[in-house]
């Protein structure tokens, strides 16, 4: 019997495999669907600040434009109680996932200010979160404001948020860093316990036929793990005490043992579950298990960053004379 | 102290106790009524108990009618059941009334009396109603205030159990039942004091029920109906007494003491006034004051109006008294009085009572003022050696000479502090004066009255609030007219009303001013300036809007504005102001979300801090001239409507209104309202000509014209147009202007406009830009826009959308709400038929927004043809409707009758013409006006005789007219559903077009048949549970009915061309036109765009059922592709849909969840009749 236990956040997971944030994890039904196929924790849907706030006043506004406007109407909806949307929304489906499973729930956050961020991340650290995501992402679209200031304002948020929240604390990255291993550095000076690498979001695409932008997310594929794997294991070889994990592109549980083999303490899965599922996550799991079996590991400690930078035989292999030689391995187009 | 008493309104203050003492409430919306239904479907949905501890059973019904019946068989089945109403509502009731109290079951109606329609319709309160249910049977109960409303809900409960007479419970409409006050709730201990079990129980026994059965609502022959119906006697005369009883109990258990007649006043008052209702505060204020300065009168209140209680009214009456006048607040035309008026005379007849003169008023109608100056007046007359028999209060009647004078000189003293704010519907206004009205009652311990008054317009509606508090009980039910303290929240009001007419010399008034404090004097309009001077007032101002939006308030100014007025009234030591208004903050935005308590909050702050003096200069002001009237008016405008817009409509006597209520159309033009913020301006460098702003403007307030280039001569420089792109019309110019001083600024237009730069993806051929900064601009270029003549209507290709668009609306500037999905419908079809279009219009938004005073949109064109426009009722439109065209049919034939006969004359060549005429195109309608006016001119050259005169009279019916009975879904799918499926069913060539809002709009967004599943509305607060019905369906079945459904936002052309078909066939037709509202829930600005997606989802599948009268056709034909995305796109962008997703994720999953079978359902049948060729042709002839 193979160990499948791993250490994340502090916390003792029994597999590494993790339901990331997602409409998933936003409903009780499929939460416990994950859980009981096997998710050793879930990452709540980040809670956006500026949604929040965006949401709860478009429908005040809705509401209330029209309120006691006319002699013959005091309003044009029944008085509902909103206190449950927003923040509250994220709040109830926290507690009922408590409630519900029996495995760690990490609540993420999206701030904007830091009032936000340290509001919410201790709202929801109050609500009984298990652990706390970061989402730290905003597009740097300041011409005059340099990497350098907006890696400033991540940290302070950390600081912040380190300051006010006991509960262990991870910050999911974007992999738009000039330095993704020194900023994890200092994030983890800061007071992150783990780093996930890396968030995926919303880009910007044009409809042809009415000339505007309509934002838009696709599902990951497999080809994008790649990418968290090289910091994985740049990371993990630098930073040994800093807990990492991975996320985007784990379709299976072999994609899995490579995020671990590069250092993952932890995999986090949402495409694949949304394509296949939650039941899909059992499979998931027997393949990491066969394939651990296969490998002779008896544990996952084991496997964990044993082809991470120094582990590798060819240490350059995660940086840049890889890079060229993968070009030159792709298959041409056929014609 | 929140224990101790309650801050609500009249028709929360009745419904309480209604709703505590019901097991089965029937409700139905209507104005001023429909809160108490809203309150009781609130209260069920959430589970709230009735005194027995079981949550009632809220049902709407498709009517009052229906909801009538519904209370006749709970109350028949043994169980206590209620209902509200008013109007024309309580009208509906009375078959039903006559029946419960005929079988002495008990109930309790409990009725905002209002105004019954006549030669109008009025949402206003008076005893209409109440006094036409008279002979039903019903108790009739009267409460005059809030705690009487609350308290006297409570009585009826009791006294119908005890006595098996039903009870009416009314009170004034409006004045009473929207005013909010302070009052001492009754303890369910109390209710269950009064309302004894044993009478609930002998209530149960009497139930029908098969384990004892009985029958009920036999058929009686003349040998014993009589006796039977009065064997009942009994039962009436011991109502009274039961009645003092209750009130007795009533008054033991709170102290509080009512009578069935009450007298208040000098013991040995020799005149008196008997009124009852929200009028008696006003009488006894008077009294107090005259007997004061040592007259000697008197008030007798009624409580109990039936069974008419004579004895007790007449022992009520000092010995002293020689003088009476009763008021009625009704009347009844032709009368020898009204009722009560009748009453008193009778009493005090039979009860022996000589050497009183009794004069009959009337006063208060629609919710006309009645104040102690009038009542003052009305003593005077009673002074009189020979006061007159008849007299009308609060008018000047200058044909009938009615009227009393009342004496303007006369106050009553106040210890209360008055306040009136000016504002917009929009700015919240209302809602922070009633949250303030409420706080100032519950932080200071004093008595408080809110009122509010809006005026009838949807977008733009100004509302006055009306505040009240002080040490004492306030009685005062009339509008405030000393002020202590004015507002006005909107700088432009300045201009359009007296806003400091009110105040009182030295008062505080506080101006929302946009300019800084130091600039704010000189923008002041002069008049506003004289006035603060003179009266020598504290002024403030603050700049409400910078602020909320700075804070994140978007125009939403009410706690800005709310908060200066606590700094200033000096209702709370000054260190209070802000901790007390930010807990109330919190409380009141808890249910939305901290971010909107934070920013109301930070809006407190910025309030009381940027809050400034505003320095008034010494050297005074001078006297400003008169304003000279504009000459081009029409008469009536001139003498009516301009006085009715500058709110000097009470001072208009009785000779300067119609007698008839006929009123002439295409009076909106002279309002200019200059609402918008921003406009829209056309870039003719990227137009493409194709009318879209134009089709989708709610407010005819963007136009196109094409004209020969000579209509540039003259034009104002710069004067915007391009060439005109179409295959007719060649050479033309086209320009598309705004109406600068019409629009409303809700930016459908540029949404819509396909026309993009190239250079620039944001800038369209139509852009919103200030109006500040464009007006000045624009009128001169809308002004001369107006003197292009109009395109010749046979020249233009009216079947597609551009060329539609060439042609006038004769439906403009009406008073709909901003971006409104009615009006673009109705536009049309007055650009396509308007010359010779009549409209009989259901009672709803669109009667409210085409018909009610001061103007109307509807228009009328260069050769003063335009639409003809009636509403009758809400529940009657399409039988209505029918009968216009039955009318019309009858004319016709007359004339075609009349034409044969006077062949010699007329010529039987023109004769011939006429009757062959093809009147399908504008060009064939030209040819047969023109060949009209020949039989007019040949006739007119005859000796006059009896046939020549009618054909005179008669000869406009031989061009084609068009009726069209229009209406929204309360009416089409509700309350007039039996109607319209008769006419639908009878073949005659009418149409109809249900402007779909998906819920009865006008009164507040009341579910109606048609509210689709899973949306939440009021009644359906849960999130309505049944689909929508299918409409179209059920008329399709009839097989001879021309069906569409349209969604002019997802389809234009399909919407022209279903109109255009509509208007065609020869027979009945049914135009189901989805019609976006705020009652949705969304950006209105997007609301024409977003049509697109409920076509998408499959929610509003397009169609056209054209049955043909070839064999083999397919009548179907769907206008929609198959729904290419789920319905939770569509529905996500509504808060109707999404509130419950957010309040009740788990049922609105599963509503939502059956909507989206809904919808595949409905269009796996709609492809299978899409695919059906009809096997029994019609030929379609009526």
């Amino acid at each position: 019997m193979t160990d499948l236990t791993t250490m994340y956040l502090g916390l003792r997971l029994r597999t590494p495999l993790i339901a990331s944030a997602s409409p998933l994890t936003g409903r009780i039904d499929t939460l416990i669907e994950l859980v009981e196929a096997g998710a050793s924790a879930v990452v709540l849907p980040s809670l956006f600040e500026e949604e929040v706030e965006a949401e709860a006043w478009r429908l005040h506004h809705l509401l209330d434009t029209h309120t006691d406007s006319f002699a013959e109407a005091s309003g044009f909806f029944p008085d509902f109680d909103f206190g449950d949307s927003g923040v509250h929304g994220h709040v109830k489906l926290l507690g009922a996932a408590k409630d519900a499973v029996h495995v760690p729930v990490i609540a993420s956050v999206n701030g904007v200010t830091p009032g936000g961020w340290t509001r919410y991340a201790e709202t929801l650290a109050d609500a009984g979160a298990d652990a706390i995501e970061l989402n730290l992402y905003a597009v740097a679209a300041d011409a005059h404001r340099s990497g350098v200031q907006v890696e400033e304002d991540y940290l302070k948020v950390i600081e912040l948020v380190r300051s006010r929240v006991d509960v262990p604390l991870a910050v999911k990255l974007s992999p738009f860093f000039s330095a993704t291993a020194h900023f994890a550095r200092r994030a983890a000076t800061a007071g992150a316990d783990a780093v996930v690498l890396f968030n995926r979001f919303y880009q910007p695409d044009i409809d042809l036929s009415t000339r505007e932008v309509r934002p838009k997310i696709e599902l990951s594929q497999p080809a994008e793990l790649r990418l968290p794997l090289r910091w994985l294991a740049i990371i993990r070889a630098q930073l040994p005490g800093v807990g990492l994990a991975a996320t985007t592109g784990v379709h299976s549980g072999f994609d899995a043992a490579k995020a671990i083999l590069a250092g993952a303490d932890a995999v986090m899965m949402a495409s694949v579950l949304l394509r296949h599922g939650p039941r899909y996550l059992a499979r998931i799991e027997s393949e990491l298990e066969a394939w651990l079996i296969q490998q002779d590991f008896q544990t996952v400690g084991q496997a964990r960053g044993s082809v991470s930078r120094p582990g590798t035989a060819d240490p350059t292999a995660y940086e840049r004379a890889n890079y060229l030689r993968t070009l030159a391995s792709y298959p041409r187009p056929t014609r | 102290m929140d224990d101790e008493y309650a801050l609500v309104d009249g028709n929360e203050a009745a419904a309480r106790i209604a709703y505590a003492l019901s097991e089965v409430v029937a409700i139905y919306p209507i104005t001023p009524a429909s809160p108490m239904g809203e309150f009781a479907d609130a209260w069920s949905a959430a589970g709230r108990p009735n005194l027995w501890g079981s949550v009632p059973r809220v049902v709407e019904m498709q009517s009052e009618a229906g909801a009538a019946g519904a209370l006749h068989g709970a109350v028949m089945s043994g169980s206590l059941g209620t209902s509200f109403t008013a109007s024309q509502g309580l009208l509906l009731m009375l078959p039903n009334m006559f029946k419960i109290a005929g079988e002495l079951s008990p109930a309790v109606l409990h009725v905002a009396a209002r105004a019954v329609a006549t030669h109008a319709l009025s949402i206003f309160g008076d005893h209409s109603d109440v006094m036409a249910a008279r002979a039903t049977g019903w108790a009739m109960l009267c409460s005059g205030t809030v705690q009487e409303a609350h308290d006297f809900a409570l009585v009826a409960h009791a006294a119908t159990l005890r006595t098996r007479v039903p009870f009416v419970h009314f009170f004034d409409g409006f004045r009473t039942s929207h005013e909010i006050g302070r009052i001492d709730p009754l303890s369910r201990d109390d209710l269950r004091n009064l309302v004894r079990e044993d009478d609930v129980l002998a209530h149960r026994r009497r139930r029908l029920s098969p384990d004892h059965p009985t029958l009920r609502g036999s058929a009686q022959n003349p040998d014993v109906f009589f006796q039977a119906r009065e064997a009942a006697n009994p039962y009436y005369e011991a109502v009274p007494t039961a009645v003092a009883d209750v009130f007795d109990e009533l008054a033991s258990l709170t102290g509080r003491r009512y009578d069935l007649v009450e007298y208040a006043g000098a013991p040995d008052a020799d005149r008196v006034v008997i009124l009852m209702g929200s009028g008696v505060g006003a009488a006894t204020e008077t009294v107090e004051e005259l007997n004061r300065i040592g007259e000697r009168t008197g008030v007798v209140t009624l409580r109990l109006f039936r069974p008419f209680p004579a004895a007790q009214l007449v022992a009520a009456l000092p010995s002293t008294v020689r003088r009476i006048a009763v008021l009625d607040r009704t009347k009844e035309p032709g009368s020898a009085g009204e009722p009560l008026y009748l009453d008193v005379l009778a009493a005090l007849a039979e009860h022996g009572r000589t050497g009183i003169e009794v004069i009959g008023g009337r006063y208060g109608l629609a919710s006309k003022e009645f104040t102690p100056p009038m009542v003052r007046g009305l003593f005077d007359e009673l002074t009189q050696p020979l006061p007159r028999r008849h007299v009308t209060v609060g008018i000047v009647d200058d044909v009938t000479g009615t009227h009393i004078v009342p004496d303007q000189s006369f106050r009553v003293p106040t210890r209360a502090t008055q306040a009136v704010f000016f504002g917009l519907g929009s700015d919240g206004t209302v809602g922070a004066n009633k949250v303030g009205i409420k706080l100032i009652g519950r932080h200071t311990g004093q008595h408080v009255q809110g009122y509010f008054v809006y005026d009838s317009r949807k977008a733009g509606a100004v509302t006055v609030s009306h505040l009240r508090f002080g040490p004492d009980p306030i009685r005062s039910a009339y509008l405030v007219d000393t002020a202590d303290f004015v507002a006005c929240h909107q700088f432009s009001l300045l201009d359009r009303m007296k806003v400091l007419d009110v105040a009182r010399p030295g008062a505080t008034f506080l101006l929302n001013s946009p300019y800084p404090a130091e600039d704010t004097w000189r923008r002041l309009p002069p008049e506003v300036r004289r006035q603060i001077q003179e009266k020598g007032l504290d002024c403030h101002v603050v700049d409400a809007y910078r602020i909320a939006r700075e804070v994140g308030l978007g125009g939403r100014i009410n706690t800005v504005m709310q908060s200066c007025f606590f700094a200033l009234a000096r209702i709370l030591p000054a260190e209070e102001v802000a901790p007390v208004l930010k807990a109330a903050v919190a409380t009141e935005y808890a249910k939305r979300g901290e971010p909107i308590v934070e920013r109301n909050q930070a809006a407190i702050d910025r309030a009381l801090a940027e809050l400034t003096p505003l320095c008034v200069p010494v050297e005074k002001e001078a006297e400003p001239g008169a304003l000279p009237e504009p000459d081009l008016e029409p008469n009536f405008v001139r003498r009516v409507t301009r006085r009715l817009l500058a709110g000097e409509g009470d001072l208009l006597p009785v000779s300067a209104l119609p007698v008839d209520g006929a009123f002439p159309s295409g009076t909106a033009r002279y309002e200019k309202r200059a609402l918008a913020q921003e406009i829209p301006i056309w870039d003719p460098s990227i137009c493409i000509d194709c009318g879209k702003c134009a089709i989708v403007c709610p407010h005819a307030a963007i136009r196109v014209k094409v004209y020969d280039p000579s209509g540039l001569d003259g034009a104002p420089e710069g004067f915007p147009h391009k060439n005109f792109s179409g295959p007719e019309l060649k050479g033309s110019l086209l320009t598309v202007q705004v109406a600068p001083d019409d629009c409303t600024g809700c930016g459908i237009c540029v949404d819509v406009c396909p026309a993009i730069s190239k250079s620039d993806s944001s800038h369209k051929s139509i852009n919103l830009a200030s109006a500040l900064e464009h007006r000045d601009r624009e009128r001169p270029a809308w002004e001369f826009f107006e003197r292009i003549p109009e395109v010749d209507r046979a020249a233009v290709r009216s079947d597609t959308v551009k060329g539609s668009q060439l042609l006038q609306p004769l439906l403009e500037f009406s008073g709909a709400c901003a971006g409104c999905g009615e009006t673009p419908y109705l536009k049309l079809l007055t650009q396509l038929f308007g010359d010779r279009l009549i409209v009989a219009n259901a009672t709803g938004c669109s009667s409210i927004y085409g018909g009610n005073l001061p103007t109307t949109p509807w228009a009328r064109d260069q050769a003063g043809r335009g639409p003809a426009w009636a509403n009758s009722l809400f529940e009657d439109n399409a039988e209505f409707g029918l009968g216009l065209r039955l009318g019309y049919e009858q004319q016709v034939d007359e004339a075609h009758r009349l034409l044969a006969q006077l062949t010699p004359t007329v010529g039987a060549d023109l004769v011939r013409a006429i009757l062959d005429a093809d009147q399908t195109t504008e060009a064939g309608l030209a040819a047969q006006r023109e060949r009209v006016t020949q039989v007019r001119d040949r006739l007119a050259a005859r000796e006059p005789g009896d046939d020549v005169q009618r054909l005179l009279e008669l000869a406009d019916a031989l061009v084609r007219k068009t009726f069209w009975i229009v209406g929204g879904d309360g009416w089409a799918y509700d309350i007039g559903f039996g109607g319209l499926d008769h006419v639908l069913g009878s073949g005659r060539d009418v149409n109809l077009l249900v402007l779909d809002t998906e819920v009865y709009s006008n009164t507040g967004g009341q579910a109606s048949k048609a509210t689709p599943r899973g949306a939440a509305a009021k009644f359906a607060s849960s999130g309505k549970a049944t689909p929508k019905k299918d409409l179209g369906a059920i008329a399709r079945a009839y097989g001879d009915v021309y069906v569409a459904q349209i969604a002019l936002g997802a389809n234009q052309m399909q919407t022209v061309r279903a109109l255009r078909e509509a208007e065609a066939w020869p027979g009945p037709s049914l135009v189901i036109a989805y019609s976006t509202c705020i009652a949705h829930g969304i950006d209105m600005a997007t609301s024409m765009s977003h049509q697109k997606t409920a076509v998408a989802s499959g929610y509003w599948p397009l169609y056209r059922y054209h049955p043909s009268p070839a064999e083999g056709a397919r009548p179907f034909q769907l206008d929609a592709k198959r729904p290419t995305m789920p319905l939770v796109d569509f529905t996500r962008d509504e808060a109707r849909f999404s509130m419950l997703e957010r309040s009740d994720p788990d049922r609105a999953d599963h509503l939502m969840r059956l909507a989206q079978a809904d919808v595949d359902e409905r269009w796996h049948y709609y492809e299978q009749l899409a695919a059906e060729e009809r096997s029994l042709p019609t030929t379609g002839e009526p």
